[in-house]
């Protein structure tokens, strides 16, 4: 298949490796019923890598700061938990998570304008800072946010007012990967449409993108508020299915390990986000039974073969052996 | 009386202390086919940086159909009918020439605005069959029928040159600023784009940056000469190809200078 057909099919139609993916997860709820607790953290922290791609990955926005807009979600989820439980609507763990996804989305949006221009050193510092900034408002707010304690006494109401959250994590589970199921699906028709070209041409282009009357930093705007508002609804999920938030949710190290993700994963098809967080996500459960201390030093090691030996990351080394096999339909 | 397709009065854009576009009244007509000459240096590229916005004149005005766009950012020139190719490639190296094309498509339509578009924006790509097919047709009118779904960053060089060009005309613009595109590539290529700009509507106002005078004098009827920043004369390619001046600072260098 070339020209016209491949491109028609590449932009719309569901390859067969997607759909496997997804029935292979919703499987895994059948298949592992004694690791529901790590789907669904994997869940959740693949909503997070995938939000970052969207900016990273297609936009070109470096960030060091996406835990600012996790953390929001997880607060903002947390505190509705905590304080209307005893409320049918604004208790439910659904509500509570679209209120979290728009607090984060009206915090990138506002953020947004910082990124719009700049190098990525510039970047990479303003969005740090901003997420320095929100984790100390945070801690000085503890008669709000429980500070370095934590938020205490979260208790979420089944989801939709039928699923209770379980002990062996099987309604968390089956939420988050739903809740990542859906922004998936949303990504992928914001990435597949005239909307997602023009932001890989901004990434690769920015000038020419203007030449084409590309209106860049609305652009830019939308699609940060965009990953905002998904990496708050991955906090919120974590806040609701662990029944706590902390500071640590906002922390460097929790953005640091979201670009981790998507190093390891590969970076801008949106299964990059997806793969790291599991690879990440087992490695961390593996390494840490071995060696409970010096896990993140063989994370370390791998992270930089990856990059010295393999750019484009997992998704990069399996469409170069896709390549080597098929060399005419490889994507 | 109509409105010039585009217009400058006393445009002028300095660097420190050099005077790149040296106060100059240029004057477009709709559907003319204009060439822009002049000597390495003499500000042809910042006059066209400065008509598609992306340059700020130091002062001066430019006028887009009678609209004064001095203040308008290059993405909306670009939607208001204004589109240049760059001297230097500046392609979506990560994209492939069809999704570029068909990027520049969509954007174009867009442009016709209204909630239906921004609904357009974020419907798949793939499933405009009409808009694939047209990208399809202007690439394959540049001979680029071959590569239409390779990274761009893995072409050649002329490949490249031709894919600037189906950009600019994708946008389907009624102002149109080439500048240098037939640099650096083959004899094959060059006849390739004169083909495909003589062909281009009649309506449309086309300036062309070009050193090679035989090429010139092919596809303009009317000329304008800049030297050290200033307009040196405008004239009919007769006017022009008879003009001391012109045959002292520029003819007389050889035909690539
Ligand atoms: N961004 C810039 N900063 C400083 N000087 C510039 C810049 N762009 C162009 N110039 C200078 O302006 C003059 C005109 O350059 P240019 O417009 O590229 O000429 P041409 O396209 O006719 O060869 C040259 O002297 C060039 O060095
Ligand atoms: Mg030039």
């Amino acid at each position: 298949m070339r020209g016209p057909a491949r491109f028609r099919s590449m932009q719309t139609g569901w390859r067969w490796y997607e759909i496997v993916f997804w029935a292979a997860a919703f499987a895994m709820l059948v298949l592992a019923p004694s690791r529901l607790l790590l789907l669904n953290e994997i869940a959740i922290f693949a909503l997070l890598a995938l939000s970052l791609d969207l900016i990273l990955g297609f936009a070109g926005i470096v960030s060091l700061g996406h835990a600012a807009f996790f953390g929001v979600g997880a607060y903002t989820a947390g505190l509705l938990a905590k304080h209307f439980s005893e409320h049918a609507l604004l208790g439910d763990p659904t509500i509570g998570l679209g209120i979290a996804a728009l607090t984060a989305a009206i915090i990138g949006f506002a953020s947004s304008f910082l990124v719009l221009r700049g190098s990525d050193l510039t970047r990479l510092m303003v969005t740090l800072g901003v997420a320095l900034i929100v984790q100390e408002i945070a801690n000085r707010l503890d008669w709000i946010t429980g500070g370095a304690d934590g938020l205490q006494g979260v208790l979420p109401r089944p989801v939709l007012g039928a699923f209770e959250f379980d002990l062996y994590g099987r309604t968390a589970a089956t939420y988050s990967l739903v809740v990542l199921f859906i922004a998936f699906v949303v990504a992928r028709q914001v990435v597949h449409a005239p909307f997602g070209l023009g932001l890989k041409a901004i990434r690769d282009n920015r000038l020419r993108a203007e030449a084409i009357g590309i209106p860049v930093n609305r652009r830019l705007i939308a699609i940060y508020t965009l990953a905002a508002a998904l990496a708050g609804m991955a906090g919120a999920l974590l806040a609701q299915t662990t029944q706590f938030a902390s500071l640590d949710m906002l922390d460097f190290q929790r953005s640091a390990e979201a670009l981790l993700m998507l190093v390891i994963g590969g970076a801008g098809n949106l299964f990059g986000g997806l793969l790291g967080a599991i690879v990440f996500a087992i490695a961390h459960d593996v390494l840490k039974g071995i060696t409970a201390q010096y896990w993140q030093f063989w994370l370390g090691l791998s992270l930089i073969i990856l990059v010295l030996f393999a750019r484009g990351g997992l998704t990069g080394l399996l469409r170069l052996l896709y390549r080597r096999v098929r060399p005419e339909a490889a994507p | 009386m109509t409105n010039p397709a585009l217009e400058t009065r006393a445009l002028r854009k300095t660097f420190g202390g050099l005077v790149a576009t040296d106060t100059v009244d240029f004057r477009l007509e709709a559907g003319a086919r204009h060439a822009l000459i002049g000597p390495n240096g003499a500000g042809k590229t910042t006059f066209v940086n400065l008509l598609s916005g992306a340059l700020q004149p130091t002062s001066g005005s430019i006028h887009l159909e009678g609209r004064d766009i001095t203040a308008w950012p290059a993405s909306k020139r670009a939607r208001a009918g204004l589109s240049r190719t760059f001297q230097i490639n500046q392609l979506f190296a990560g994209l492939t020439p069809l999704q570029s094309v068909v990027l520049t498509l969509a954007q174009a339509e867009e442009t016709g605005g209204g909630s239906a578009g921004l609904m357009d924006l974020f419907r798949s790509a793939g499933s405009n069959g009409a808009r694939i097919e047209e990208a399809a047709a202007i690439l394959e009118n540049l001979h680029l029928g071959a590569c239409l779904d390779k990274e761009i960053a893995t072409l050649a060089y002329g490949q490249q040159r031709l894919i600037e060009i189906a950009i600019a005309l994708a946008a389907k613009p009624r102002v149109l600023l080439l500048d240098e595109p037939a640099a650096g590539i083959s004899q094959e290529e060059r006849e390739l784009i004169l083909g495909v700009i003589g062909a281009l509507p009649s309506a449309m106002a086309i300036v062309l940056i070009e050193h090679d005078m035989d090429l010139v004098f092919r596809f303009a009827r009317s000329i304008t000469v800049l030297v050290n920043g200033a307009v040196l004369t405008t004239g009919s390619v007769a006017e022009i190809s008879a003009d001391e001046r012109v045959r002292k600072v520029y003819l007389g260098e050889g035909e690539h200078a």
